[in-house]
């Protein structure tokens, strides 16, 4: 069955009949074209496909896009403004956070949702926060290193 | 114009040229070219280990509403495989399915529910044969065999002898001897594979996008079990989500996606689920390595035996390279002058094993470095101080045949003696907490590819037009280790001129020249030699043009930050432009070319298999691990860890460092906690969350020193700096573990049952010692 849902993504409002069984990576994928939002696993393994529901990090590929009724849904290609990289965009790519790019989208949007809860975390929180991340080129050292300089950015912009 | 800005030069840490499309989410992956006309292509699995096919009904399926493709073995009578005298493998089973996951037959359809229907219609009748899952069951005498031309399961057999190794034995002051078994790993890349064919039929031409490092062979193998010509083929790469071995051969589901796509006569996108990445697997097998070491009283390693045996999965890949990989790498990082080793790849009825991140040489470095510690131990020397009394002495060929022109062997280890506080630290920590360490090196490009043409190793292009920009083509498949960014700052650094001038335009079989691939770690050597070369013969036109603008010798030309003058007279400075315009009009859009060949001296031995661990140049590196070990509940914490790597020359040192920090990290999955397990050839790690790869709450910080020898042939001086790092840390932990609580493990993975296990067992023996 499909419903009629009200969403907001990356702050344009849509309105779409959507299949009670659509999960929201697929709406986002498929039905958007907003490829940015990768699916790394079978389903809450990996991480790679973390957007922003309401602000918070969420799993599009455990999530149904019809319980997203109302929300406030930001994925990676609704980072930065005006063509311009967001604070962590900008720190992941001149800290080398990411290498094949494949998790990237994921971890900054996990981060993002980090900062907006803990503009300055340490290393624990970092970690604590991330931990649902995989990244398999990295070995996080550099990952951590740049949610570390784009608070610091932010902090010094504040 | 004024004073020539400052240009990037080899050497400075840049960011990756393809880096914006990766943060912002632009980057295209395979499985993001979704388009609207593309059928959905599904595999259908072997649900046996080893069966006789009897009858594939493909009927039911074909005759679904929506399904527009159905292809079974039947389909592909070609056999294909990365090494010319091994192919036996098909992309369907024929007559004989060898293990459970693989491909039997696949579907395209216009949705991927039809595709699934489809799939479910299909009616097997296989025949079980009695299967062999590990490598003793393989080689029991009364095994079934898996293919008919290897006799008890024997996919290559080596024996390999240098020197004297008896002598080398009997002059030893000690010889010890262990059996270290090592658990079979996946790369876990993080996109999973997938494919997209798009056939037209009134061409008769294929273009295809996939997953894969090696483009090159993918064409070459379409070309083979599609029986169509390589020139009717367009192989397209797009963004790569990581690799570290796994697509480093054809793959499967890359012919069968083709397959699928010229019997639909159109587009079919494949993607397999994370399961199905698994089951494709190509890691680094399961592999049991009895080491025996000779060493005089002072730590010289007098004789070195090896013997290995790898169960290799149930077809050929990259197995009898890993094998003789695992014998040649025993060679090249320290001085041993008689080695004697026997090498087993066995087929079992398990996925395929091929190529990962430090093919061949982890499990056999890792068993040599433990048991160099325990020797080390035993004899009252420090670990240091063994490693230093082996050392090779650079330029130097070792006994078969490996040329060493650069060596930093012992300043890697100085570098993490001092870092690591090792002196005033080892053996002085707390209960439960200790420092380990160990050696590794690793091939910067085989000196032979499996594929030998006779051609040059690598080719770059170059081509400077009208608008003074400049691009750069190379078939080298940047799979995210930054080859793409190596080859633009090549270029940027010899013809002195901005990154932003420069474009990079990659793997793309219609427009770039041929690359082997990216795998051995061969793409920063030789590509990157072969982009320097194009850049000097475009810098020589250029300079060529300014001489005779500015009526001078072209030898007196400088070349500097976009712009050419005359020695020693400032006035008369032509801008980049301006040089560019002016060369242009000799001849209008220019392009050139840059090519790289190995010295024969660097291709190895003239002994059967001497071609395998041949190269221009060994990276080496060195690191200690510190853990804390919870005894109570086996559990290994890796506190920090110090790695060293002597990449000859860091061209960009913020990739090298990135680079030895993940390959750090993926030896420690590989020592901590990854492993793929099956249960009657049945996968039950086939997931993210099975199969444990280290997440960032258990990673520790790392930190990186790095080496450079100016090797005489590497570009810049470089040597590989993205496998090397990988091996030294399995043993450098367990050496960790044995300085913490006493305990010398001889398994891989140290999860935490196997560590507790271990040590009941260990405490039981020592009992039954006071006891008796």
């Amino acid at each position: 069955m499909k419903r009629i849902v009200s969403l907001n993504i990356n702050g344009k409002p849509v309105e779409d009949a959507i299949a009670d069984n659509l999960l929201l990576i697929e709406y986002l994928r498929e039905t958007r074209r907003l490829t940015g939002t990768k699916q790394g696993c079978d389903g809450g393994e990996c991480g790679a496909c973390t957007v922003l529901i309401n602000g918070r990090p969420r799993l599009a590929c455990i999530t149904l896009a019809s319980t997203c009724d109302g929300a406030k849904i930001e994925t990676i290609e609704g980072q930065g403004e005006g063509g311009r990289l967001s604070a962590l965009q900008r720190a992941f790519h001149e800290n080398l956070g990411t290498q094949c790019g494949f998790c990237t989208p994921g971890m900054i949007m996990a981060s993002e949702g980090l900062l907006r809860q803990n503009p300055d975390p340490d290393d624990a929180e970092i970690k604590a926060a991330l931990g649902g991340n995989i990244c398999r080129c990295t070995g996080y050292v550099k990952i951590i290193k740049s949610v570390r300089a784009a608070a610091q950015q932010s902090a010094g912009a504040a | 114009m004024t004073k020539p800005r400052h240009f990037h030069v080899a050497g400075t840490p840049v960011p990756l040229v393809d880096g914006l499309e990766k943060v912002t989410g632009r980057a295209r992956y395979t499985a993001d070219l979704t388009t609207d006309d593309a059928l959905v292509g599904r595999i259908l699995r072997a649900p046996r280990g080893h069966a006789r096919i009897i009858r594939i009904d493909t009927s039911r399926a074909k005759a679904l509403e929506g399904v527009r493709a159905v292809v079974t073995g039947a389909d592909c009578a070609q056999s294909y495989g990365v090494i010319p005298i091994a192919m036996n493998e098909y992309p369907m089973a024929r007559d004989v399915l060898r293990y459970r996951g693989e491909p039997l037959a696949a579907v395209a359809a216009i949705d991927a529910k039809t595709a699934q229907a489809a799939l479910d219609l299909i009616e097997l009748t296989l025949e079980d044969l009695p299967a062999v899952y590990t490598a003793k069951e393989a080689r029991a005498p009364d095994a079934v065999q898996l293919h008919p031309d290897k006799q008890g399961n024997l996919e290559r057999e080596v024996h390999h002898s240098f020197g004297d190794p008896e002598a080398g034995m009997a002059k030893a002051d000690l010889v010890r001897d262990e059996v270290f078994s090592c658990a079979e790993v996946n790369h876990a890349q993080m996109e999973p594979h997938a494919a997209l064919a798009d056939y037209d039929p009134e061409r008769g031409h294929l273009t295809f996008h996939s997953v894969s490092q090696v483009p090159f062979y993918v064409h070459l193998t379409l070309a083979r079990c599609l029986g169509m010509e390589a020139a009717q083929i367009r192989v397209v790469q797009p963004f790569i989500g990581g690799g570290f071995g796994a697509r480093t051969e054809t793959l499967n589901f890359e012919i069968i996606t083709a397959l699928l796509a010229r019997a639909a006569g159109g587009k079919v996108m494949m993607h397999l689920t994370r399961e199905e990445s698994f089951l494709t697997h190509r890691g680094r097998p399961q592999t049991d390595v009895a080491l025996k070491i000779g060493m005089t009283d002072k730590g010289k390693i007098t004789a070195v035996k090896c013997e290995v045996v790898m169960a290799g999965g149930a077809y050929a890949g990259y197995g009898l390279v890993t094998i003789l990989y695992a014998g040649a790498l025993l060679h090249g990082i320290y001085d041993i002058e008689n080695v004697k080793y026997d090498g087993y790849r066995v087929y079992t009825n398990l996925p395929p094993c091929g190529a990962m991140r430090g093919h061949g040489t982890v499990d056999v470095r890792h068993a040599f470095e433990c048991l160099l510690d325990r020797m080390a131990h035993e004899l009252g020397l420090d670990p240091f101080a063994v490693r230093r009394a082996n050392l090779l002495r650079a330029p130097t060929f070792t006994p078969n045949d490996l040329m060493v022109n650069s060596y930093g062997l012992g300043a890697c280890l100085d570098k993490v003696e001092t870092a690591s506080n090792w002196y005033n630290r080892k053996g002085k920590l707390p209960p439960g907490r200790g420092l380990g360490m160990a050696c590794s090196h690793y091939v910067s490009g085989a000196a032979k590819p499996v594929h030998w043409t006779g051609e040059p190793h690598a080719v770059v292009s170059m081509k400077l037009d009208f608008d003074a920009s400049i691009t750069v083509l190379t078939g080298a498949a940047d799979i995210g280790q930054g080859s793409s960014t190596i080859v633009a700052v090549a270029a940027a650094d010899i013809l002195s001129v901005d990154m932003s001038r420069i474009r990079v335009i990659a793997g793309d079989s219609a427009l770039t020249p041929k690359d082997n691939g990216s795998y051995s770690s061969r793409v920063t050597f030789m590509v990157g030699n072969a982009a320097i070369e194009a850049a000097r013969a475009l810098r020589q036109k250029l300079v060529l043009a300014a001489a005779k603008k500015l009526e001078s010798l072209p030898e007196d030309i400088v070349c500097e930050g976009e712009t050419f003058s005359v020695k020693g007279s400032a006035q008369s400075m032509l801008s980049f432009q301006e040089v560019a315009l002016a060369a242009l009009a000799e001849e209008g859009t220019i392009t050139v070319k840059g090519t790289f060949t190995t010295p024969i001296k660097a291709q190895g031995g003239k002994h059967r298999g001497g071609a395998v661990g041949s190269t221009m140049g060994f990276s080496y590196g060195a690191q200690v691990v510190e853990v804390t070990v919870d005894i109570a509940t086996g559990l290994i914490r890796i506190d920090k860890v110090w790695a060293a790597l002597d990449c000859g020359f860091a061209i960009n040192p913020l990739a090298v460092e990135g680079q030895i920090e993940g390959s750090v990290w993926m030896g420690m999955g590989q020592a901590l906690s990854e492993e793929t397990r099956f249960v009657n050839g049945l996968a039950v790690h086939a997931n993210l969350l099975d199969y444990r790869v280290p997440t960032m709450v258990e990673s520790p910080d790392i930190e990186v020193h790095i080496v450079e020898t100016i090797d005489p042939l590497g570009p810049f001086g470089a040597k590989e700096a993205g496998e090397g790092a990988l091996s030294g840390f399995p043993p450098a932990l367990v050496n960790a573990v044995a300085d913490a609580i006493g305990l010398e493990a001889n398994f891989l993975p140290m999860t935490p049952d196997r560590v507790l296990e271990a040590l009941i067992k260990q405490r039981r023996a020592a009992k039954r010692k006071v006891a008796s």
